[in-house]
């Protein structure tokens, strides 16, 4: 068993947690950019796990035999991450520009639906869903008599109107030039 | 049988598209199924009074010992009948009863056909476990149909009460399936009641059985979800709640009771609940004005009245309960279609506002008469016989226990009871058929629209049913016959018939039946009475209740851990990581053997590259974080070097060079500073998660790489890679050949980021925007020399940058020197399957040097350089690779499979062809569309928007009125 490289191992978990710390930012191009880290620190580590070092896993008259390469597998799953490191990287850079564009930051947005469920925890309501199928009223139902059936009954608005405001709470949609 | 389940089934898959053919009339049509189902199974009648018994199984789910069993036996004979020849009448009466402006018809027909087919099922079912699948879709189905028309609360409401209440029974009923069955090793029902097994498990079995047949035929406390059902479709409640869904309970204590009845707990469970549910749901009925709300109190009060009965479970008892059954069945279906037709005619079901109904329609008065007799227990007719010979059994019971053990008190009380029961049974259907149909005084008169024949002949067909079955005892007490030899001979011989003689029971009929008439007369006194009593709580509160705080629980417990916060959710999943398999590695800390570096340029490159990562980190300007960000990046690739990966720390540094400059080109518009937040407490938190992944990632590592103790498989790679693969550098070999679906997904990745930054950044469409430098028009002063046609020019620059951002030695450069790197980027192609390079590499450096004329000339010399549409480029690429892949198919192979082919050309000599070469030129394609693609959508496009928004603020500065500011020359060059 051979000795393992702890400058790697170093390097690795500095980038690592790095990378961590900046993932948790709010400003996007931030995040990308600890995710960058992450990226180099995550190809290190599968190097570490993959052996000692050796020779350039090429065959030919300069490098050894088999036992001597390093090992080609981990170094083809970590060249394919590289790659798609390259393309998330991309992306997100588009999208935190059009953020930019469109609000005037890159920061993350916090979820509507969520706060919108946070708000409703906070004032000890009853969900939307709770309230369209009931009316939570203290009467018995059998005393009252029911409309017929197939007589059109008017739509109920707490459905509709909840969802409507929870809508309206979102700031600055409106797309800047 | 399972052809007969399966067809209705698959009638009712066709049910919408017929009623939307042929309208109400397709109901009819529709009707035929159940009716060919009842003709079969009526035919199979004199064979199965004989004793004998259709059987079928079918093998469906082998692992858990699941069948398709299906038997019909006596019992399930006289259930097929109900749910087929009610299902029917029930059926044919739909086409009168919708309106032609009725919403929701056609599903509503396919739900109700395969409701029948669920029910049918259930009571053929052989194995436990089939008949809680079809228990479970007769719940799906009636949530489907109580919940009709689901614009109105009350509906939904009512079919979600239902389906909590009732799926709260079948899953426990599905534990007690599974109990049972385990215990007497096999699912199937025959068999557990020909050899019951026993003891506690089987005990407790037998009840959570119970649970789900009580919660089904809404017994106390599950009562409440029956009338709210209510708000169904008048077929729906008439169907459902009278004669198949609330039998499914009934019919599962039948089927148990001869032979659990024993077991500990069963007769005095069903006992008190029985009885507690007829007097409650009796005593409710008397107070109800709504026609359909009294008549579904009176359904619970008699399913409490069945359960008890037929938990008794001695010869007489079962065979007077399957009597009960089927006429209530009867009746019950009858008055509700009856109430179905009042609400028709009349337009109204309150009875305070019903009068004269009974000379206006005298044909349907006298089928609800008939039936409301039946109900009341009046002779000739089937219910005065099933509750005749039920007050014998009990008699029987009560006087000498008839083997239940019940002899005495227990007994006494339970006939006081049921003879209670039966009293109010009667006043409540004497108080039916004078609210519907009396002549009273009321307001206003209702206007009754004609009752159609047809309209009418379901209720007719049944209360006739009624009245001939009541002479009918003897036959089918023959029917039963071969149900009842299950069960011990009790003491006086098991006989539906209409005389038992003088006697006790007769004269507590006779007693029931003048109490409920004097409570009829003097039903003022009563109603106040009740009035006095009414109680605020009830069962239907304790579940509004319960409902009530489950949501607000769900709502508490979402607001807390649903923060909506993307780096909440990422912190929580890197706490697990940190936690979860970091807390494996306290276990698997063994001797592991560390050396420092194995060269000391390693630590000099570490130390580099860790101060990289920490000022990153620290840097609180833009593009400060951005380069040493990829500074990192640099570093990482040296340490590959090192490593012996030359291949990796190519398309390292080729990939991070891109990366900085696509960083820089997306955030040059940005503030130069991150946002001025005060620095929050909450970093600190941060730092120490960071701090935590960083060592538990250091812990794995030095695990991992200390497990290495087996021979790898890469050992057996080279000489793979030479025979198979035709090249010698192993990792291209594993990336084109033996892995190649994998870079296949890759280039498919990059497809898909190159078309969301495209359609991020362009909006609209990614074509138009290359422009020629030859497109730009001359100013009109300037006199063009000829020139051949075609001539492009060598540098754009010169007409489109504003001279302070040129270079010109640095543009000649770049010239001279692109064609010699695309050059060698066409050979790293080429050569990389022997040599370190491939496609990405190759891709790679011909996208670097795209972005070099870019970044020297701008984005005329782009466009000069590869006036080609990026999208052309990446999807060509796609399909050539796509082509590489599936060409080896036309030629006998598997997919991506590659071949070696050995030419000798007569002036280049012997030429070594391995056709994944084609792969690896469409990977290079893509990757060349792909920086093309984003040199122009993060170059040029936001470079236009600059230009665009500059000259935007300058034409509101002429506009102001300040003197003489004439735009310079520059600003036409660019602006073309």
């Amino acid at each position: 068993m051979n000795d393992i490289n702890l400058t790697l191992v170093v390097v690795s978990a500095a980038l690592l947690g790095c990378g961590v710390y900046l993932l948790l930012e709010r400003s996007l191009s931030r995040v990308l950019v600890g995710l960058v880290m992450m990226g180099n620190g995550v190809s290190l580590a599968f190097l570490v796990a993959g052996g000692p070092a050796g020779s350039a896993p090429i065959i030919g008259s300069e490098s050894g035999d088999a036992s001597e390469m390093a090992d080609p597998l981990p170094q083809a799953m970590v060249l394919t991450a590289i790659v798609i490191t390259l393309a998330t990287t991309a992306f997100v850079l588009a999208m935190a520009y059009r953020s930019w564009q469109l609000n005037g930051h890159d920061d993350v947005q916090d979820d509507v639906e969520d706060a919108a469920i946070r708000r409703m925890a906070a004032t000890d309501v009853t969900s939307e869903a709770y309230g369209a199928a009931s009316d939570d009223e203290d009467t018995d139902v059998s005393d009252d008599p029911r409309e017929s059936d197939e007589t059109p009954a008017a739509p109920e608005p707490g459905g509709a109107a909840p969802l409507a405001t929870a809508l309206d709470a979102v700031p600055g949609t409106e797309p800047r030039p | 049988m399972l052809i007969l389940v399966a067809a209705l089934l698959a009638m009712s898959a066709a049910c919408p598209w017929l009623v939307r053919r042929w309208g109400r009339r397709a109901f009819l049509i529709v009707a035929l199924g159940p009716l060919a189902g009842t003709v079969w199974v009526a035919a199979q009648g004199p064979a199965i009074s004989r004793g004998e018994v259709l059987s079928e199984a079918h093998p469906w789910v082998q692992s858990i010992g699941m069948e398709l069993a299906f038997r019909m036996g006596a019992l399930q004979w006289l259930l097929a009948m109900i749910v087929l020849g009610v299902g029917t009448l029930v059926l044919a009466y739909c086409t009168w009863y919708f309106r032609k402006d009725s919403l929701g018809v056609p599903r509503f027909a396919g739900v109700l056909t395969a409701f029948v087919a669920a029910m049918l099922g259930l009571v053929l079912a052989d194995d436990l476990l089939l008949l809680y699948v079809f228990w479970e879709l007769t719940t799906v189905f009636s949530f489907l149909l109580i919940g009709h028309d689901p614009a109105r609360r009350a509906s939904r409401q009512a079919a979600i009460q239902a389906l909590v209440v009732t799926t709260f029974g079948g899953l426990s009923m599905l534990v007690g399936a599974l109990i049972l069955g385990h215990a007497g090793g096999t699912h199937r029902i025959s068999e557990l009641l020909a050899d019951p097994p026993s003891g506690v498990a089987v005990t407790v079995a037998v009840h959570l059985l119970l649970v789900g047949a009580i919660s089904k035929s809404a017994l106390v406390p599950f009562h409440f979800w029956l009338p709210a059902a209510m708000a169904a479709p008048t077929p729906v409640s008439a169907y459902l709640h009278a004669a198949s869904m609330v039998k499914a309970g009934v019919y599962l204590v039948a089927l148990l009771a001869p032979v659990y009845a024993g077991v500990d707990g069963w007769r005095p469970v069903l006992l008190v609940l029985g009885i507690v549910t007829m007097l409650l749901g009796g005593l409710r009925a008397l107070r109800q004005t709504d026609l359909k709300l009294l008549l579904a109190y009176g359904t619970v009060s008699q399913l409490g009245f069945l359960v008890m009965v037929l938990g008794i479970g001695t010869r007489s008892a079962l065979l007077a309960g399957l009597g009960l059954m089927l006429a209530h069945g009867l009746f019950k279906a009858t008055l509700f279609l009856v109430v179905g037709i009042i609400d028709r005619s009349a337009g109204t079901r309150d009875l305070r506002r019903l009068s004269g109904l009974g000379r206006k329609m005298p044909v349907v008065a006298g089928a609800a008469i008939l039936a409301a007799a039946s109900m009341a227990g009046v002779p000739p007719l089937l219910g005065y016989v099933a509750k005749e010979s039920i007050l014998v059994a009990m008699l029987d019971v009560a006087k000498e226990g008839d083997g239940t053990g019940l002899a005495g008190a227990v007994g006494w009380l339970a006939l006081a009871g049921v003879v209670v029961g039966s009293l109010l049974t009667a006043a409540y259907s004497a108080r039916f058929v004078w609210g519907a149909f009396a002549t009273r005084d009321v307001e206003e008169q209702p206007s009754v629209a004609p009752v159609h024949a047809g309209f009418a002949a379901g209720p007719v067909i049944l209360a006739g049913l009624s009245l001939a079955l009541g002479f009918l005892g003897r036959p089918v007490t023959e029917m039963l016959a071969p149900y009842l030899e299950e069960v011990p001979e009790g003491v006086h011989h098991a006989e539906l018939s209409l005389w038992h003689g003088l006697g006790l029971p007769l004269l507590l009929t006779l007693l029931a039946l003048a109490g409920g008439a004097l409570l009829f007369v003097f039903r003022a006194q009563v109603a106040r009475l009740q009035s006095l009593w009414s109680l605020d709580w009830s069962f239907e509160r304790a579940y509004r209740d319960g409902m009530r705080v489950l949501d607000r629980t769900a709502v508490e417990v979402t607001g807390v851990v649903q923060r909506g916060s993307a780096s909440a959710y990422l912190a929580i999943i890197l706490a697990v990581v940190v936690v979860v398999p970091g807390s494996t590695l306290i276990g698997a800390w063994s001797d592991i053997d560390v050396e420092a570096w194995e060269h000391p340029a390693q630590a000099v490159i570490g130390a580099v590259t860790v101060a990289g990562a920490l000022m990153a980190t620290r840097s609180r300007r833009r593009l400060r974080a951005v380069l040493l960000a990829g500074a990192t990046g640099y570093g990482t690739a040296l340490l590959f070097v090192m490593q012996g990966a030359p291949d990796l720390a190519l398309t390292q540094v080729l990939v991070e060079t891109l990366t900085v400059v696509v960083f820089v080109l997306a955030l040059r518009r940005m503030p130069e500073y991150f946002t001025d937040r005060p620095l929050s407490r909450q970093r600190y938190w941060r730092m120490a998660l960071g701090l935590a992944v960083a060592l538990v990632s250091a812990g794995f590592m030095l695990v991992a790489a200390g497990a290495r103790i087996a021979d790898p498989v890469s050992l057996m790679l080279p000489q793979e890679a030479v025979d198979y693969g035709g090249g010698k550098n192993i990792v291209n070999v594993i990336l084109v050949d033996a892995r190649a679906w994998d870079t296949f997904g890759e280039i498919t990745v990059l497809v898909a980021a190159a078309t969301g930054v495209a359609s991020l950044i362009f909006v609209n469409t990614r074509g138009t925007g290359i422009r020629r430098v030859h497109e730009i028009p001359y100013p009109p002063t300037v006199r063009k020399q000829p020139t051949s046609p075609g001539r492009r020019p060598w540098l754009a620059a010169p007409r489109t940058l504003p001279p302070e951002s040129r270079s010109i030695i640095f543009e000649v450069v770049t010239r001279l020197m692109f064609h010699t790197i695309v050059v060698f980027s066409i050979y790293l192609l080429l050569v990389g399957h022997n040599e370190p390079g491939g496609g990405f590499a190759a891709g790679m450096v011909t996208g670097l040097a795209l972005v070099v004329r870019y970044l020297v000339g701008g984005r005329y010399e782009l466009d000069e350089a590869a006036p080609v549409d990026a999208g052309r480029l990446i999807g060509g690429g796609l399909a050539v690779a796509a082509l590489a892949a599936v060409l080896p198919l036309a030629f006998g192979g598997s997919i991506l499979q590659s071949a070696i082919v050995d030419l000798h050309l007569p002036a280049l000599g012997k030429l070594h062809l391995v056709t994944s070469a084609l792969f690896d030129i469409g990977v290079y394609l893509v990757v060349v569309g792909l920086v093309l693609d984003l040199l122009r959508a993060l170059g040029s496009h936001i470079d236009r928007q600059v230009v665009r928004a500059r000259r935007e603020s300058e034409e509101e500065l002429v506009n102001e009125p300040v003197a003489g500011e004439t735009p310079g020359t520059e600003q036409e060059a660019t602006r073309a």
